[in-house]
């Protein structure tokens, strides 16, 4: 037997250091574990301030003990490798290790065991942890805002009727691929823009939307038949053309007799909330945003003089003042550059000022990914006899997006949760209608449930982002 | 504009405003012109982002380093941390502290003293006021400190590149610091006695700390949710700095016979630097501009104050909000013209 050194633990006597180590390390997390789930303390008899720090003393020797190198013990060495590389990272890892245990108790009994989701009033609430019975109560609410009950069916087929429309790309055969890009970037924006302009807000204008799907669905139905050569073009003017002409010379005296008809209700803008007003405003955004930002950014690499100066000074301007600052121009300054009898929508002021913000962010991006192109790409295109236009759309913008995808997802990614602010000209989406929830005199105290649901909402819609424009990334990613 | 009977001009900036601040850094009441009331709401937009600035830089490059870390639970505490925090919106963040959290805290006269001098309560955080005699004294001596270390580093620097001998620079450093504040107490004559806040009650049911420093609870909910919120950025650029330095570079200076701590000082640091400051910089500008959610909870900043008092009172919705957009636009400008030269000062030089 070898001479046992516990201050340098090694290879020759492996198991005795280990069997000691082990027990100390897991006597040290049972006695944290036991003390803090089941209030009962194994070193109650020494003094308080002793018992109090014996498990960090004794987790730090055994970690000291099992500290070996090169043990043989694979388990062993990735253990040591992960969590036990010297005497610092050993505490931290006691430290983590103990901080999780001791908070896990009273985070559950909040959560869980202590939470009362039954009952439909405060009173049910009698537990002393949270009360989902609000969450559960107002979550009408959270979810559509002041929108009337009767009428909510709009608002969920109009998101199941867009997230089945975004989804095509994804069910497209490789004939149709060629024309995504155009779906994505004109037509879809119109028909969800005819969706929640007319369909969620309702009113006479609603047969203004029932002319639109029409127009768009005989638009494509011809659309299979002309050269792919004038796609482009026809995508843009025919469907405006058939809308026009539906509306005002074929169906005209119809119209006057179904305006006399009973429409959907309509539902302004003002009692729209919660979290569907919060996809409807960083949706638009989302859309708009981009063109602009896109715009922006090649503007300001221009060789035009004034096309340059003036793209360098909005994204400038956007992007050296506060949203918040932002959204009070546009509630207070711009009505009164307007004619007096103009008026423009909340929401739609709103949009615009989320979306001329966000732009000068995503242009800043862009640029970025241009500058980042080496020169030949620029020579090669031109040197093909491409114009302006067609180099960068067929060249110099493909490969530039690709490389900033993640810029443009945190950008995107700001801007869902700057969409709160929206507060600021009295739309009220999720934390707005939180805020609202909380001051009601029947559900007073219950501040800490709502923001804990809307924090959740939030990280899982944010989360879910930045991952899939990490799957985007790679997906795309092409060796230079 | 003239049909609606609106006049344009900034002459109201010298009328009184004739209205109240809770909390200011100068002196300010209904007697003051709005000129003023612009002064007070920007000193307080300042002080919320410094404060938010320090302890987001102190939280961000601790979090940053431990995102790097070896060790697997620390690695993920710091992962699950970033996470979390940057992907829940900012405002939330803010009523969260202010409405939830800090409203769990006791009534004044029932909070426990912290190291029997700090108060922490519903109605803000109370501190120890330090009151001096000669502090013109003591602040010559910390700048007289600072001149001569800067000349122990020429001197150093100096010796080095011609005896190629070393200084230990960070002690001489540690203890000029330590030794010329603390002379000025014993020759100088400057002192200071701590002024501890004291419970008073204003009525039946009402009471206060009276002497030491009160923190309003808006400020300590704006900067907790500030600091939480862009430290999260800071880390991510932090790492990426300290990843963006080649693995080939630490070779390299290991092999020549540098020790850890030289490669991290010498080779490391410099060129990670070079790809931290400029996004940090960024996110300090963002942390600045994020200041004015403040409005939101109540802090009196410069939005509140101005954009919002002020605008309520005299109507001149586009002077205040052109003036205050113009504060941020000029305030964000100088940090971006500032950091242009930065970058180009400190770009590698390629032929």
């Amino acid at each position: 037997m070898n001479k046992i050194n516990f201050l340098t633990p090694n290879k020759e006597n492996l198991y005795t250091y280990l069997y000691i180590g082990i027990f100390l390390f897991f006597f040290s997390v049972l006695d944290v574990f036991l003390n803090s789930f089941y209030n009962f303390n194994l070193t109650g008899f020494l003094p308080s301030s002793i018992s109090s720090v014996l498990p960090l003393i004794l987790g730090f020797i055994g970690l000291h003990l099992i500290r070996i190198e090169y043990s043989g013990i694979k388990k062993l060495d990735v253990l040591n490798k992960n969590i036990n590389t010297n005497s610092f990272n050993a505490f931290l890892s006691l430290i983590i290790i103990f901080v999780v245990i001791k908070a896990l108790p009273p985070l559950l009994s909040w959560f869980i065991i202590d939470a009362n989701i039954a009952g439909d009033s405060k009173d049910a609430c009698t537990g002393s942890g949270a009360c989902w019975t609000y969450i559960k109560i107002w979550f009408n609410r959270f979810m559509y805002g002041m929108y009337p009950n009767a009428e909510q069916w709009r608002i969920n087929l109009s998101f199941v009727a867009l997230a089945f429309l975004g989804s095509i790309g994804y069910f497209a055969t490789e004939k149709y691929k060629k024309y995504l890009t155009l779906y994505y970037v004109v037509i879809y924006p119109i028909i969800a823009f005819l969706f929640i302009f007319f369909f969620i807000s309702g009113g006479p204008i609603f047969f203004d939307f029932s002319y639109g799907i029409i127009a768009a669905v005989i638009s494509l139905i011809i659309g299979f038949f002309i050269p792919s050569k004038f796609k482009m073009y026809y995508f843009i003017i025919v469907p405006i053309t058939i809308y026009i002409l539906l509306k005002y010379v074929l169906f005209y005296e119809a119209l006057i007799e179904l305006g006399k008809l009973e429409a959907l209700e309509w539902v302004e803008t003002g009692a729209w909330g919660g979290l569907s007003l919060t996809f409807i405003v960083s949706f638009f955004c989302l859309i708009f945003c981009f063109p602009i930002g896109l715009f922006l950014s090649l503007g300001r690499r221009s060789d035009f003089p004034i096309i340059k100066y003036i793209s360098i000074g909005m994204i400038e301007f956007w992007r050296g003042v506060p949203l918040i600052t932002v959204l009070f121009m546009s509630s207070v300054m711009f009505p009164m550059f307007l004619p007096e009898d103009m008026f423009i929508d909340k929401l739609v002021r709103v949009i615009i000022a989320i979306s001329l913000f966000e732009a000068a962010y995503v242009a800043e991006v862009i640029r970025g990914g241009l500058q980042a192109l080496p020169r030949g790409q620029y020579d090669a295109a031109k040197s093909l006899g491409m114009g302006y236009w067609k180099m960068h759309i067929f060249v110099i913008l493909p490969q530039a997006l690709k490389l900033v995808i993640p810029g443009i997802a945190n950008t995107f990614l700001a801007l869902v949760k700057d969409t709160p602010l929206i507060f600021v000209v009295g739309l009220l989406e999720i934390v707005g209608m939180l805020n609202l929830a909380k001051t009601n005199p029947k559900w007073l105290g219950f501040a800490m449930e709502g923001y804990v649901f809307a924090s959740v909402l939030f990280f899982i819609i944010c989360y879910a982002m930045s991952k899939y424009s990490y799957n985007l990334e790679q997906k795309y990613k092409t060796e230079r | 504009m003239e049909n609606r009977g609106i006049t344009f001009g900034y002459g109201f900036l010298s009328q009184e405003s004739s209205f109240d601040v809770q909390f200011s850094l100068i002196e300010f009441d209904g007697s003051h012109s709005y000129f003023r009331a612009y002064l007070v709401g920007l000193l307080n937009t300042i002080l919320v982002s410094v404060i938010g600035i320090i302890f987001a830089t102190i939280i961000g490059i601790a979090v940053g380093i431990a995102r790097l870390s070896k060790n697997y639970l620390i690695e993920r505490t710091a992962a699950i941390y970033v996470e979390f925090f940057r992907n829940i919106p900012l405002l939330l963040q803010i009523f969260f502290w202010y409405f939830a959290a800090l409203r769990a805290l006791p009534l004044p006269q029932k909070a426990e003293p912290m190291f029997g001098v700090f108060f922490l309560t519903i109605k803000g955080f109370f501190v120890p006021a330090f009151i001096w005699n000669n502090l013109d004294i003591f602040i010559y001596s910390i700048i007289a400190a600072i001149i001569s270390i800067i000349f122990v580093r020429i001197h150093a620097r100096k010796k080095q590149e011609t005896e190629g001998k070393q200084t230990p620079v960070l002690m001489i450093s540690i203890g000029l610091l330590l030794i010329l504040p603390l002379l000025s107490f014993i020759i100088g004559g400057a002192s200071f006695t701590v002024e501890v806040p004291v419970l008073k009650q204003l009525s039946q049911s009402s009471f206060t700390y009276e002497g030491g420093i009160g923190l309003p609870p808006e400020l300590i909910a704006l900067a907790l949710a500030l600091s939480l919120y862009t430290a999260t950025f800071i880390a991510e650029c932090v790492r990426a700095g300290v990843q963006g330095v080649g693995k080939g570079q630490k070779e390299a200076a290991a092999s020549i016979g540098l020790t850890p701590n030289q490669v991290l000082k010498l080779v490391v640091m410099p060129q990670a630097l070079r790809i931290i400051i400029p996004p940090t910089t960024n996110q300090y500008l963002n942390l600045t501009k994020n200041s004015s959610l403040a409005a939101a909870i109540a802090y009196p900043d410069l939005v509140l104050v101005f954009a919002g008092t002020a605008l309520m009172q005299t109507g001149r919705a586009i002077e205040i909000v052109s003036i205050t957009m113009l504060t941020y636009l000029s305030l964000s400008i100088t940090i971006s013209i500032f950091m242009n030269w930065y970058n180009k000062k400190i770009a590698i030089k390629e032929k």
